[in-house]
This record gives structure tokens, C-alpha cells and sequence, in this order.
């Protein structure tokens, strides 16, 4: 898994999956689609001013509620490298992990990061370097099991290597 | 050290005597659910897998209900995706619109899940039925395409929370939907995140299966995995004559280890109402009545089964909903609708001025049916009042039980139903 650099997007607690993408847009699963309404009610034209790359930063239990997979999709595509919150809700980092967008369990990061700044993080080590302050964290590693499917690229790659196995 | 009903079902289905939290495993699913919304993109994952069938065509259950009767026509598409899904792969379980209802509704009344089970479903209200002691939750669609592809999948074995409900409301109207908020509003919408929660105490008992079904339906606003109660007779009595597979009572031991303990006195507990934009922003509904409101939502897989309606109906009976207000009664099922034809509840509806609907989620995710606009306020027998849920992002939704509803219906505020009848 490659180094991800990006410039902070910064949330707040309990940032739900209606939030996300709203489920007016769940008439469709096309991913450019629903990255373009990603987060729209709080970030209004968010798709003019990420870069890709760039890297959302949230509090408490991120992703709480609907079990829509077009969360984690939306984000993807709307250009974040990854996500670092407090806590995440159960099945959205269920989800993320499956469709190989990183996430990672960062508090102490997550309460000191801001707004803007350009962030380096490590997803394997779960090491993230702000260069705006120069400061260091260490985020929560991926138990090996999560490392193996995220390495696949998601989950549905995981189980088509052992599909063609034959385990 | 004993098991909590949670792992018992779970060590069954990974063929294991014993499991304890934290632990990974692979389980074996009785039932994999999905919808109109999810079940595309499943079905979109499954073609990469690499196998043309799914596990079990009988353990397939596929179901428009979210954007149906379509709404558009991308959400046509979308239905049509899962039938001809369901007709490719000559599912047993596949149910069209005017024979299904709210899939959490349905899957229960039909007999399609039983205690015991291990359900997944790409909806996460999926955990509502631990109502009837089978451990289910909600997965993403990617989850669900691994489920229907290999049958099983791979689950972290949550810690328990135990609730102890004990007394009886003096409160004729509160109802297991008081308590879930109740206890929402307690712990947050965090609270019990990750882990199974599991109701226990006389206060559930004396729930009937409507009743418990709406509580565990809404374990996952507390960010649960599951809700669990574990059945008695009501439970059996409620299944014997729909299950369609035979069924598995568990229970917890005596000596099961819960992270937490929760007892909640409800005796003195008042009907519940969830401020925005969180269902754990709770406040009894007599610090409420100042808020008023236009429209009102009776439905929905929390409250959208028969009981519920009686309970509306009861109270809007003779009654007049207030002019300046709409109100929306969505039965959850077809069978539902019958039932509340037959025994009259759908001529109050009408006589009072609210609009009966076609089972659907409709206005509770904010698809249709009731969509609200800028400014507007609704109370909603629904489980989420997320920021925009229900509509345009600057309205509101307040989350009751089916009581209040009715009663803030009629007087077009938030209200008891004491100032109405
Ligand atoms: S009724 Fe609402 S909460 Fe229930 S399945 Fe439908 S959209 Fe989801």
C-alpha cells in the first residue's frame, strides 16, 4: 500500500451515511455519480475543491446509520486517499475496508489535525506526519486479517484469488 | 464461563462449541437479504467473484421496497435489476410489489426467519430480528455479494450489553419503541457500538412480537450489531404457524459475561420523542408540545405492523387531522394492509383526512411519498432524524411511537394522546 499524501478536509462527530450521500441520490450506484453529490449538504460543491489524494479527517463515530455501501464509494471517488476519525460506526468500516479505501483509528490525530493541513500517512504503519505543524501520530494498525483484504485491494478481490484457488 | 444468546448462535453457525468476543470467525448464513438500493450494487460485486450461482437459491431474499413502486426511473432500473437477478438465478425468494411489504416487516411476518437464524443484510436495519431471538445484522453490499456467493462470512464476535427493563409503565402509551429511545438516549448513538445489545426483564416479556420487534430494529442507531431478545411462548406462539424451516431457541447462561449491565426502572417512563438531528437527542413528549408541525409519518419497519396502526387508529378515530398538517399511514406489508382493511383502520384514516399508502420506505429514507421542503417539520414513527433524512437538508424530523403520532397529527403540534381523546 502506497504512501498517501493530501490536504485536510475536517468533520465533526457522528457524521452519518444520509450525510455522506444522501439517499435521494440512491436511485443510482455509479460511483462518478455519487461522488458528485458526496457530502453536499455539508461541503457544497465539494467536487470543485478536493484534490485527489486529499485526506477527510472526522470526530466520533463516523459513518453512523444506513448500511449503504455508496458512502464509502462516494468518498472514494470523490478523490480521498483515505479517512481518519475517532471511532467509525461498525458497518461503514466494514464497508470501506471492503471496497479498499483505508480507514484508520486515529483519535489523538483526529483532535489535533485541522483544517488545510497537509497531511502524510502511512496506512500499513498507520503512521500519519502533519507537515503544516510537523507533528507525528500513530494511528490504530490494521489486524492482520483487514491488512490481507485492504492489500487484495477489497474484498472482492480477496475472494476471487481463492474462488480461482479453489479454497 | 457460559455464553450470551449472541455467541451461542454464533458458535453454532461457525461450528465451534465456544466463542468469545473479539474473536474472528467464519459463519454459516441461514439468510441473506437484500434491496432494491443495495441488492444492484451486490449483484454488481457478485458477477466479479467468479461463480455463476449464488450458495442456496432458497436463502436469497430479494425484495423492492425502498424506492417502490418505483419512483423514477432509475430506481425502475434498479428494481428490474433484482428481479431479473432473482429470475437468472431462479431464486425461491424473490417478491414483487402488492405481494412483499418493508423487507423487516416481511421477513418475519412470512416466517422467512426464525430464532436461531443467522441472518445478513445490505439494510442495517437488518438487526430487527433479534426481535424473535435470531442474531441479524446489517452489511454492506459488498459484504452481501461474498454472503450469496459462498454462504458465509466473517464476523467479529461482539461483547454483550445487557438492559434489565423491569416495572410497568404507569403510562398507558409507551410502548418498545419508548424504551429503544429511552435507552438511545442514554447511551448514545455510539453507545453501544460494535457490540450485541440484549433486552431483558419483565418490561420485554410483556412486550408483544410487534412491540419487540420494533425495539431491536433499533439497536443500530446505538451503533449495535445486533439487538437480541431471547424468545418464550409469545415468540413461539407468533412462529409456529408462519416459519417456513424449523427454528432454535438460545438463551444466555446464567453466567454469560456482558461488558456492561444496564437496568432501567420504566415505571415512571413518558412516551419518548427524539429531537434533530440525532434519535438520542430524547425528550419526554410533555417537554415537546411546544413544536409544531406539517406533516406526520405512521410507518415504516419500526412501526409499521398492525399493532401500531390499531394503536393510530385508535386514537384518530371520530377525529379530524389538523388542516394545516398532512398525515401519511404506510402499512408495512401487503398482509398489513389486509389486515387493517378488514378491521376498519384504514376507513379512520381516510374519514380523518390522512392518506393510507402502498407499503413502502418511501418518506423514511426521504425517497417519496411524503419528501419534506425546506423549513418543514414532520413526526415520524420512523428511526432516523439525520439531517436531511426526510427531505430538504433545513427540515426537521421528530421520531415517536405510533401514539403520539396520531395524537400530534390531530392537533398539528407534537402532542399526548391524553389532550386528544
Ligand atoms: S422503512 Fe426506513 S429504516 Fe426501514 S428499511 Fe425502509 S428505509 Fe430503512
Amino acid at each position: 500500500m502506497q504512501i498517501l499524501k493530501g490536504r485536510v478536509f475536517k468533520l465533526g462527530d457522528d457524521i452519518d451515511t444520509d450525510l455522506i450521500i444522501a439517499a435521494r441520490y440512491l436511485n443510482s450506484s455509479e460511483p462518478e455519480y455519487l461522488a458528485s453529490h458526496c457530502l453536499e449538504d455539508l461541503i457544497p460543491q465539494l467536487d470543485e475543491k478536493v484534490n485527489p489524494g486529499d485526506i477527510l479527517v472526522a470526530g466520533r463515530n463516523f459513518g453512523c446509520g444506513s448500511s449503504r455501501e455508496h458512502a464509502p464509494i462516494a468518498i472514494k471517488y470523490a478523490g480521498f486517499s483515505c479517512v481518519l476519525a475517532e471511532s467509525y460506526a461498525r458497518i461503514f468500516y466494514r464497508n470501506a475496508i471492503n471496497i479498499g479505501l483505508p480507514i484508520i483509528v486515529a483519535p489523538e490525530a483526529c483532535r489535533a489535525i485541522k483544517e488545510g493541513d497537509k497531511l502524510e500517512v502511512d496506512p500499513r504503519e498507520g503512521t500519519i506526519i502533519n507537515h503544516t505543524t510537523s507533528e507525528q501520530y500513530k494511528g490504530e494498525p490494521f489486524p492482520p486479517f483487514i491488512l490481507e483484504i485492504l492489500l487484495s485491494g477489497g474484498l472482492i478481490p480477496h475472494v476471487a484469488e481463492k474462488v480461482k484457488k479453489g479454497d | 464461563m457460559g455464553m450470551t444468546i449472541a455467541e451461542k448462535i454464533l458458535a453454532a453457525h461457525a461450528g465451534l462449541s465456544k466463542v468469545t468476543p473479539g474473536e474472528l470467525i467464519n459463519a454459516k448464513l441461514d439468510l441473506v437479504l437484500a434491496n432494491d438500493i443495495t441488492g444492484p450494487l451486490a449483484i454488481k460485486e457478485f458477477r466479479k467473484i467468479g461463480l455463476d450461482l449464488v450458495f442456496d437459491k432458497n436463502k436469497v431474499v430479494l425484495i423492492p421496497d425502498h424506492f417502490a413502486p418505483a419512483k423514477d426511473i432509475k430506481s425502475a432500473e434498479q428494481c428490474r435489476d433484482i428481479k431479473e437477478f432473482s429470475r437468472e438465478q431462479d431464486l425461491a425468494h424473490y417478491y414483487e410489489v402488492g405481494r412483499n411489504g418493508i423487507e423487516h416487516c416481511f421477513l418475519p411476518e412470512q416466517g422467512l426467519v426464525v430464532p436461531g437464524d443467522l441472518v445478513i443484510g445490505a439494510d442495517s436495519h437488518t438487526c430487527t430480528y433479534g426481535g424473535l431471538g435470531a442474531f441479524s445484522t446489517g452489511v454492506g453490499s459488498t459484504d452481501l455479494a461474498v454472503g450469496m456467493a459462498m454462504g458465509e462470512i466473517w464476523f467479529r464476535v461482539p461483547e454483550s450489553i445487557k438492559f434489565v427493563l423491569t416495572g410497568k409503565p404507569k403510562n398507558k402509551w409507551v410502548s418498545g419503541k419508548d424504551y429503544i429511545l429511552a435507552i438511545i438516549g442514554k447511551i448514545g448513538v455510539d453507545g453501544a457500538q460494535y457490540k450485541a445489545m440484549e433486552f431483558t426483564g419483565e418490561a420485554v416479556t410483556n412486550l408483544s412480537v410487534d412491540g419487540r420487534l420494533t425495539m431491536a430494529n433499533m439497536a443500530i442507531e446505538a451503533g449495535a450489531k445486533a439487538g437480541l431478545i431471547a424468545p418464550d411462548d409469545k415468540t413461539i406462539e407468533y412462529v409456529k404457524d408462519r416459519a417456513k424451516k424449523p427454528w432454535k431457541v438460545y438463551e444466555s447462561d446464567a453466567d454469560a459475561k456482558y461488558s456492561e449491565v444496564i437496568e432501567i426502572d420504566v415505571t415512571d417512563l413518558e412516551p419518548q420523542v427524539a429531537f434533530p438531528h440525532l434519535p438520542s437527542n430524547t425528550r419526554s413528549v410533555a417537554d415537546s408540545t411546544h413544536v409544531k408541525i406539517d406533516q406526520v409519518v405512521i410507518g415504516s419497519c419500526t412501526n409499521g405492523r398492525f399493532e401500531d396502526l390499531q394503536i393510530a387508529a385508535q386514537i384518530m378515530k371520530g377525529k379530524k387531522v389538523h388542516p394545516d398538517l398532512r398525515a401519511i399511514v404506510i402499512p408495512g406489508t401487503q398482509q398489513i394492509y389486509m389486515q387493517a382493511v378488514n378491521a376498519g383502520l384504514v376507513q379512520i384514516f381516510v374519514e380523518a383526512g390522512a392518506v393510507v399508502s402502498t407499503p413502502t420506505c418511501g418518506p423514511c429514507l426521504g425517497g417519496y411519498m411524503g419528501i419534506l421542503a425546506k423549513g418543514e417539520r414532520a413526526v415520524s414513527t420512523t428511526n432516523r432524524n439525520f439531517v436531511g433524512r426526510m427531505g430538504h437538508p433545513e427540515s426537521e424530523v421528530y421520531l415517536s411511537n405510533p401514539a403520539i403520532a396520531a395524537a400530534s397529527a390531530v392537533l398539528g403540534r407534537i402532542a399526548s394522546p391524553e389532550e386528544v381523546l
